[in-house]
């Protein structure tokens, strides 16, 4: 079993790595490092604007650019091998043994997809290397990672503190019930202390669904208790995740389409944004 | 995300692309009214097209970056179709283009570019430097000794300024000091407000004033079907030359329907047919433009300048343009072409040096293209046909031979594969091992179908050996050799 750890320039990197280490040595994984290079070509850096066309123009130019990409990209490969050097050691400091370290460019999105499929989870942080730029958004990236991913994916929290308790927002859907499967198959917060919460109104039904799923995780060796609270889904969440003193919010993410996210948002985003507490999404 | 993505192709480099927009609308008006006097037609056809293809393209296209506009490869092919039928004709014959290139996105004609060569490729953008040259001559011959000098000026000023500084645009610089020249001194040259009407207001809407018959139809689709050849070529070429220089990936189907757009468009505002600009997206791109954006500026900003300035702009000298297009054919054409010429395979430089001069030769570019396609592909042929060796051993008692055949067999090597055979030999049997070898056509088929039965004829029995599995789909559909009646076909000697 493997956890990939994907890590960047952003202050999160160092929570990301912490929050690998705890999932792998309660699994009993392995950690791979993934560091994506992002391509950013919409940056032009040429000045020359003497609109004059110089013979064989077009080749002069590319050379011209390709060396300035050149030197940029060098730059961004030797900062990458230091970040993963950085990263490795970390983990080997805390007694991890076998730690893989991968350094590619282009999406991250992309790359998460090709790599996860030897992984059990994925581990990103929370804001990416693009969210000082775009800081109202998520890392921009976070949301496609979620969307794009098999496997569930951590969001480690600005900075980690070890998980003793956790809170798990259930809504009855299916991505919920991938949650309960992947706790149940992994055992990754065994032993641990929980809280199951259904937001709403629930039929007769959906109070059943609710008291089977706290069967089969407690009959899965969760020690956990359950309740159903009223109001709006993100706010009642997070103060649930303050009143519950929970180190991780466990959730399905997003149910709906992308069409209706854009136009009606998405409470998953919502909870990202507004979440004190490091998150386990599954779809 | 999509809308990320879009995000980034419009408000990804806003500084850069308005900056670059700017520098290309400048460039963009001597080029565009130069071209319309290339077709013969006035320099307000070519200045609408501009706008509108611009404009257009940065919502429509495929290639975020590139400049399209009234472009002189398109200009040279309608020369015939407006002296000889006027502008009305080049209009429809412009929206028609701009259907075939929809449909031709559609269908992903992008594809069946990739049959065209480097080579032809280099020889087209030689083909068009030379043919924008040669539309300068008129301009340079029976005038008046002082347009000499100031074509001259012309250049030092383009050239010259940019080693001092390349924060303006040298060819509007050239412009605008020849223009106060010209006035001040009230020279003896002609100016663009000779050559024919400049636009006064923004482009309407209008149905060209034609018959809608089979015989306009006549006339306009042996233009348009060049024209929507020429038009994706040059578009596609540039869009992989705009893909290198940022590093970036385009959309070549969305590009070739986004040209057919912009064309039908413009054939309805009063414009002439266009596409991409090599040299237009080149300056865009050194000028720091990378997005949608700075197309959209470019196309923006000319029709507001020209409108705005008509009266300056009618004031242009002459010899101050054909400054700027003598420029525009320097950078056009590949000077390491002619480097090359020297060190690359003798096959390639004849088909770039064939597509020059078909080009030259009938000033059409698709036709060019075309003889440079067909000969690339003859070389290719006879080059993979030398990759082909029949190999045999006798047995001990001489009776039976074993011919090992490896290679490309199609109907470029058939003969040598008939020749390769030693029918005078009596021998009990044959056997031929094809393990190695493909067997391409029906030429190839027949080769080896009159090879077998020819040994039989001899009465030596033949086994084929090893036939991989495409050469025996063809040898199976089409092969005869293995019917019972095989003898019947073979042609008496």
């Amino acid at each position: 079993m493997r956890v990939l750890a994907c890590i960047d320039r952003s202050r999160h990197a160092t929570s990301v790595c912490d929050h690998a280490l705890w999932s792998a040595q309660r699994l009993h994984a392995s950690v791979e490092l993934l560091h994506v290079i992002e391509r950013l070509p919409e940056v032009a850096p040429s000045t020359d604007r003497s609109g004059r066309l110089g013979v064989d123009s077009g080749e002069s130019l590319l050379r011209e650019l390709a060396s300035i990409d050149e030197q940029r990209n060098r730059l961004a490969h030797q900062s990458g091998h230091l970040l993963l050097d950085d990263a490795a050691n970390r983990l080997r400091s805390h007694g991890l043994e076998e730690i893989t370290q991968r350094l590619v460019q282009g999406e991250l999105v992309d790359h998460v997809r090709d790599h996860e499929r030897e992984a059990a989870l994925v581990v990103v942080g929370k804001h990416g290397e693009a969210a000082n730029r775009a800081t109202a958004h998520l890392g921009r990236n976070l949301e496609r990672v979620i969307r794009a991913s098999y496997r569930p994916v951590m969001i480690a929290a600005e900075s980690y503190r070890p998980i003793r308790r956790f809170l798990f927002a259930y809504d009855g859907g299916k991505s919920a019930a991938a949650a309960i499967g992947f706790l149940i198959e992994t055992g990754l917060l065994n032993g641990l202390e929980g809280h199951i919460l259904l937001v709403g109104q629930p039929s007769d039904a959906e109070q059943t669904h609710l008291a089977d799923a706290t069967w089969r995780l407690r009959a899965a060796g969760l020690s956990i208790t359950d309740s159903v609270r009223s109001g709006e889904p993100s706010r009642v969440v997070v103060d649930a995740v303050d009143s519950e003193g929970a180190d991780l919010l466990v959730m399905g993410a997003y149910g709906h389409s992308r069409i209706r996210t854009a136009i009606i948002g998405s409470t998953t985003t919502e909870l990202i944004q507004a979440s004190p507490a490091s998150m386990l999404v599954c779809r | 995300m999509l809308t990320a993505h879009w995000r980034t192709e419009w408000f990804g480099n806003i500084r850069g692309d308005v900056l670059a927009g700017l520098v290309v609308a400048l460039a963009l008006i001597p080029e565009a009214i130069a071209f319309s006097l290339i077709a013969g037609v006035d320099p307000k056809v070519g200045l609408y097209a501009s706008f509108s293809i611009a404009v257009i393209i940065a919502f429509a296209g495929g290639r975020p970056g590139m400049i399209s506009a009234a472009t002189g490869a398109m200009a040279l092919l309608v020369v015939d179709l407006v002296r000889d039928h006027g502008l009305e004709y080049l209009l429809a014959a412009t929206i028609l283009t701009g259907i075939f290139q929809v449909v031709a996105g559609f269908v992903g004609l992008a594809r069946v570019m990739r049959f065209v060569s480097t080579s032809v490729m280099t020889g087209f953008v030689n083909a068009l430097a030379i043919l924008i040259f040669l539309a300068q001559v008129p301009e340079l011959t029976g005038v008046s000794w002082i347009t000499y000098p100031m074509v001259a000026a012309g250049l030092l000023i383009i050239y010259g300024l940019p080693r001092l500084t390349t924060a303006v645009p040298s060819p509007l610089v050239s412009i605008v000091l020849l223009t106060i020249v010209t006035m001040a001194f009230g020279l003896d040259v002609r100016t663009v407000g000779d050559m024919g009407a400049l636009p006064s207001s923004i482009p309407t809407f209008l149905l060209p004033d034609i018959p809608l018959n089979l015989e306009t139809l006549n006339i306009i689709l042996p233009y348009a079907i060049p024209l929507a050849i020429v038009g994706l070529l040059e578009s596609l070429m540039t869009a992989s030359i705009v893909d290198d220089l940022t590093d970036t990936r385009s959309n070549k189907h969305r590009e070739s329907t986004g040209q057919g757009v912009a064309n039908i468009a413009t054939g309805f505002l009063g414009g002439m047919a266009g596409c991409a600009m090599i040299g237009q997206s080149v300056i865009n791109v050194k000028s720091g433009g990378r997005g949608r954006l700075s197309t959209l500026v470019a196309g923006v900003v000319l029709l507001v300048l020209v409108v705005g300035l008509g009266d300056i702009v009618g004031k242009m000298p002459m010899p101050a343009l054909v400054a700027v297009m003598i420029m525009v054919s320097i950078g056009t054409f590949s000077w390491k072409s002619l480097d090359n010429l020297r060190t690359h395979p003798r096959t390639s430089s004849v088909v770039m040096l064939s597509t020059v001069a078909v080009v030259v030769a009938t000033h059409n570019l698709a036709l060019g293209v075309l003889v440079g396609v067909l000969l690339s592909g003859i070389f290719f042929a006879w080059k993979i046909g030398q990759i082909f060796a029949v190999n045999s051993s006798i047995s001990d008692d001489g009776r039976v031979r074993t011919y090992v055949v490896t290679g490309q067999v199609f109907y470029a090597s058939a003969e040598a594969f008939i020749n390769a055979f030693d029918f005078d030999e009596a021998l009990d049997r044959v056997f031929i091992d094809v393990g190695n070898a493909h067997f391409w056509d029906i030429s190839a088929v027949a080769a080896l179908d009159k090879v077998v039965l020819k040994f039989r004829r001899d009465a030596t029995d033949v086994e084929l050996i090893g036939m991989n599995a495409a050469s025996s789909t063809i040898v199976d559909r089409l092969g005869i050799h293995d019917k019972i009646d095989a003898m019947d076909y073979v042609p008496g000697h």
